[in-house]
């Protein structure tokens, strides 16, 4: 009994590391290309294959879109930051140390103490962000046939790593803070935000308290790569410290693997506590400083960020709340409807269209509306034909369909299919005759007063014309013929 | 022929220009004495005798004429820290052996513009670690003047091919003394400039934050031409300073009259070879009458210089070195069943005795722990150091003192006892954790040996210590005293295949 309720009394505490590419054209400190999916090792110089002799060169790109970051999380711009060396030994990390920015007394990171406002539904999370710093990527190993292969190109790609507060108490608020800062990140424009590239990788801390009491033992997350997997991951590693601490173990503090197929998180046999990443100041780049006017320079060029949006899209466009705060949830869908309001100036239509039937299938198919191929202009033309009565509503859902999977133009598929919606009186006038006539029964329902036989009689009329029927011209004729109007 | 050898670059740049020789001339002269010497001297681990002839035909019209690049048809030794395209770099390791760079040190490009000819690769020190050159993988390096005797470290094979005439001039490292040092053992003008002053682009580290690429020349003059054919900011080392290079060779002077110097008492502490200290004093007289006041200073924290040396460097050196695992280049061991095993292995291999003790030291002093106490109490030490050199600047132009405790001391003498093999670097040691430059000129002879007077200055003052180095190697005859050449070209190597 005891230990049932110590299990309800157990709160959850995350922190959250996400890791974050950085839209730059070149590396942290050489001037390579950052490509995705270049042939091995075809990216590379000297300076991030780490050959000696060899010396980083900082890209100050990377540092304004840290500093863009920064900005958009509240936090606080160190003036003067340091870079140190992370040393491990690795294959695929060339100089066998990281360059990155650790925090250490006098050594602060590029950024710190910023908040995080996430709304969900009435309320409104904060979430501290610890510190935003810079660093550089590794490169990969491919395991292939027996043999380990490395390749490189990757070495030196710019990351950026925000770093929470353990603010967050469930999975699932792990996961809407994630959804909200791959927003912020993307509106800002630092990064394309694309899991499955790997622009955006997280580790999490979890761990378990007796309500309002002292941290519990954490143990540390990670091969999470996408926002299903974080949340799941953490469920599981919730439910097994909690199961734990009720059989009266303890939480080993460790690093933890999840297991994306079997949906566990297993021990990673290397020991981290013991690991020791002899940091210091990297000397061969000079201490980072920001000047106020850089800053203000990042600031004046700041995009306009998801809340700033979200408000407007209410304010300007008259959009609820709810369906403002889905339409911003990722920069691709916001633009997409800014795009076709742009073209169809009716925008609690296009949101209706965005947030139900093009949201379910990119559910359905677990992607991204940048991923499709429907475009804005198609979405315009398509609510166009229906506001001027050529398509009908339950046409267009179809239409949408086929433009969702080949992005046609919606025109060139309702004219292949003939749907275009029948408007002419006279035409309709007389397949109401014709339907009259072959239902004499439904028809002595109406005169009688029973009013759901119109529905049928109509529904009749719309099978005749293969859906393409103006419904609301046929209601009418059906009514006028038989004298019900 | 053979006179060629022994001349300065100024010396040479007359005759080019009077069209009494000619770089290919003077490339054959030098290849005759690598020919004649370096059998018995070891100064070289790579020589390109055929590139470097074909580099001198390519200059032998161009040099005639005024407007021939500074150092065109100059042949220059590189010591193997510096990164030379397509050909061997091993910093005398045999972790490095068979690498060869993909690239040139931004020191050898701005070289080859200036139609400097690249001769070889010069031994040295296992990375750069040591004060004798007996500590690369490939042999030791012997003093010209007296080959029982070491040529200092660990450029002690550029010094010693310039000392001998197997390079007209030569490109060291100094991290701390290791041009300054062995030019003193050598009786040759070295320096060390300013932290910054030119790039690392190229030169395999050490410790980043105290190593520095430096001139060995005949001749200050010829260092000073060296000095400004290198040196300069550049894009792609982000610690070289964006400070104007000044025409270091035509700024020089013979007169020291209103210039202060500042005589270093802690150089003059106990250790230092009486016969050195005579010399160097002497020196000091010699500046005196060349009308300089002299007068003595303190450094205070000059005697923890050398422990806090001992914690930077090796803790730099432990993580530059991190690279050499088997993995991407260099030396690896066979059939390692797993991969901690092939770093490990590979190192053991890879490293000399010196090296390891450096990595190990350096890796202690960075351990969480240990860090606070050894690291960060080492870099406070630099501050203080810094600040002793910034108090002294305030009163003098140039700080002068000797280079070295003793002359060149025996091959082998010092090998087993590291820690009298680190005091060797105790007066040159300092300037490198404060930054600032230094230049080693010849000052006298003991027992037959050269003996160094060094020359300290304010961060990118290099003009003022060479116009001191300048005006007192006028005013001497030191500088013209070449060593005794070999009886016998003994297992000459004519073409040095890479190690």
């Amino acid at each position: 009994m005891a230990r049932v309720d110590a299990g309800l009394r157990h709160e959850t505490v995350i922190g959250l590391e996400v890791h974050v590419q950085l839209s730059t054209a070149s590396k942290m400190f050489c001037g390579c290309a950052v490509a995705f999916g270049a042939p091995p090792n075809t990216r590379t110089c000297p300076v991030c294959l780490g050959l000696p002799g060899s010396l980083p060169v900082l890209n100050r790109r990377a540092v304004d879109l840290g500093i863009r970051t920064a900005l958009a999380l509240g936090c606080h711009i160190n003036p003067v930051s340091q870079f140190h060396r992370k040393n491990y030994y690795y294959p695929d990390l060339p100089k066998n140390y990281q360059i990155s920015q650790y925090e250490y007394k006098d050594h602060p990171p590029l950024a710190s103490g910023g908040l995080m406002r996430v709304s969900t539904g009435d309320e409104v999370m904060e979430i501290g962000i610890r510190r935003v710093h810079l660093e550089e990527d590794t490169g990969k190993l491919v395991h292939a046939e027996g043999r380990s292969l490395v390749d490189y190109n990757r070495c030196g790609t710019p990351l950026m790593e925000v770093v929470t507060e353990p603010d967050l108490h469930s999975p699932e608020e792990a996961r809407l803070f994630l959804i909200h800062l791959r927003a912020m990140l993307q509106f800002a424009e630092v990064t394309s935000g694309r899991l499955e590239e790997g622009t955006l990788r997280c580790d999490a801390n979890l761990s378990l308290r007796p309500a309002g009491g002292p941290h519990g033992t954490r143990t540390e997350i990670k091969n999470m790569n996408s926002l299903r997997s974080v949340e799941r991951a953490l469920r599981f590693e919730e439910a097994r410290q909690r199961q734990a601490l009720e059989r009266g173990e303890e939480v080993v503090q460790e690093t933890r693997h999840w297991d994306e197929d079997r949906e566990v998180t297993f021990s990673s046999r290397e020991k981290e506590e013991a690991q020791d990443y002899r940091y210091f100041p990297e000397p061969d780049l000079t201490p980072l400083q920001i000047d106020a006017p850089w800053v203000d320079r990042i600031r004046a060029g700041l995009p306009e960020l998801p809340e700033a949006r979200r408000r407007r899209f209410v304010e300007a466009f008259g959009i609820p709340e709810h369906d403002a705060g889905l339409l911003t949830a990722t920069r691709a869908m916001a633009e997409f409807f800014e795009e076709t309001v742009r073209r169809f100036v009716k925008p609690k239509i296009v949101s209706n269209w965005l947030i139900g039937d093009v949201a379910a299938y990119l559910n359905a198919a677990g992607r991204e509306i940048e991923e499709l191929p429907l475009r804005p202009d198609h979405l315009a033309g398509l609510l166009m034909l229906v506001d001027t009565g050529k398509l009908s509503g339950r046409s267009a859902k179809e239409v949408l369909e086929e433009m969702l999977r080949t992005g046609r133009p919606a025109d060139a598929i309702v004219q292949e299919r003939g749907l275009v919606q029948i408007s002419d009186e006279a035409m309709l006038a007389a397949v109401v005759q014709e339907v009259i006539v072959e239902h004499p029964g439904p028809v002595g329902d109406v005169r009688a007063g029973k009013d759901q036989a119109v529905t049928f009689l109509v529904g009749q009329v719309m099978k005749k014309t293969r859906g393409r029927a103006n419904p609301a011209m046929v209601n009418r004729l059906v009514r006028e013929q038989l004298g019900v109007a | 022929m053979s006179a060629l050898a022994d001349l300065t670059a100024c010396d040479l740049r007359a005759k080019f220009r009077r069209g009494e020789t000619s770089p290919t001339e003077v490339v054959r002269a030098v290849f005759e004495r690598i020919d004649a010497e370096d059998g018995r001297l070891h100064a070289y681990l790579y020589l390109d005798r055929d590139a470097a002839l074909a580099e001198a035909a390519r200059w032998d019209a161009v040099v005639r004429g005024e407007d021939a690049p500074p150092l065109a048809g100059i042949p220059v030794a590189l010591k193997d820290n510096i990164c030379t395209r397509h050909s061997p770099t091993t910093c005398g390791s045999r972790i490095l052996a068979g690498f060869r760079s993909p690239y040139d040190a931004t020191v050898v490009t701005r070289l080859r513009r200036s139609g400097a000819i690249i001769v070889g690769k010069a031994n040295c020190d296992e990375f750069a670690m040591g004060s004798s050159t007996e500590n690369s993988a490939y042999g030791p390096t012997r003093n010209p003047w007296d080959e029982t005797r070491v040529p200092g470290g660990t450029s002690g094979g550029p010094t010693a091919a310039v000392a001998a005439g197997e390079a007209t001039l030569a490109l060291g490292s100094d991290t701390g003394g290791s041009i300054r040092q062995p030019a003193a053992f050598c009786g040759v003008v070295g320096m060390k400039p300013t932290y910054g002053r030119v790039s690392r682009y190229g030169l395999v580290a050490f410790a980043s934050s105290l190593d520095q690429i430096g001139p060995i020349a005949r001749s200050v003059v010829d260092a000073a031409l060296l000095l400004e054919a290198i040196a300069g900011q550049d894009p792609a080392d982000s610690t070289s300073a964006d400070v104007e290079v000044p025409a270091y060779a035509d700024g020089l002077i013979t007169s020291l009259r209103g210039m202060r110097l500042g005589i270093v008492k802690e150089f003059f502490a106990e250790g230092l070879d009486a016969g050195v200290a005579a010399a160097v004093r002497e020196a000091i007289e010699t500046c005196r009458a060349l009308g300089a006041a002299c007068e003595e200073v303190s450094l205070p924290h000059a005697s923890y210089a050398l422990p806090a040396y001992y914690i930077i460097a090796p803790a730099e050196a432990s993580s530059n070195l991190a690279r050499y695992a088997g993995v991407q280049y260099g030396h690896r061991t066979a059939d390692a069943p797993d991969l901690v095993t092939l770093y490990s292995r590979t190192r053991r291999e890879g490293f000399g005795a010196e090296v390891k003790r450096r990595i190990m030291l350096g890796t202690y002093a960075l351990s969480a722990g240990y860090y606070e106490a050894f690291y960060l109490r080492a870099l406070r030490v630099r501050t203080r150091i810094r600040q002793d050199f910034d108090a002294a600047f305030e009163r003098f132009d140039a700080l002068v003192g000797p280079v070295t405790p003793t002359s060149a001391f025996r091959l082998g003498e010092k090998v087993d006892d590291p820690l009298q093999m680190y005091l060797s670097d105790v007066y040159t040691v300092p300037l490198n954790l404060a930054g600032l430059p230094g230049i080693s000129v010849p000052c006298g002879f003991v027992g037959g040996l050269p003996v160094g007077l060094q020359v300290v200055g304010r961060a990118f003052g290099e003009q003022t210590i060479l116009n001191v180095a300048h005006a007192f190697e006028q005013a001497t005859e030191f500088h013209t005293r070449r060593p005794p050449r070999g009886r016998a070209a003994r297992g000459a190597s004519a073409a040095k295949r890479a190690p």
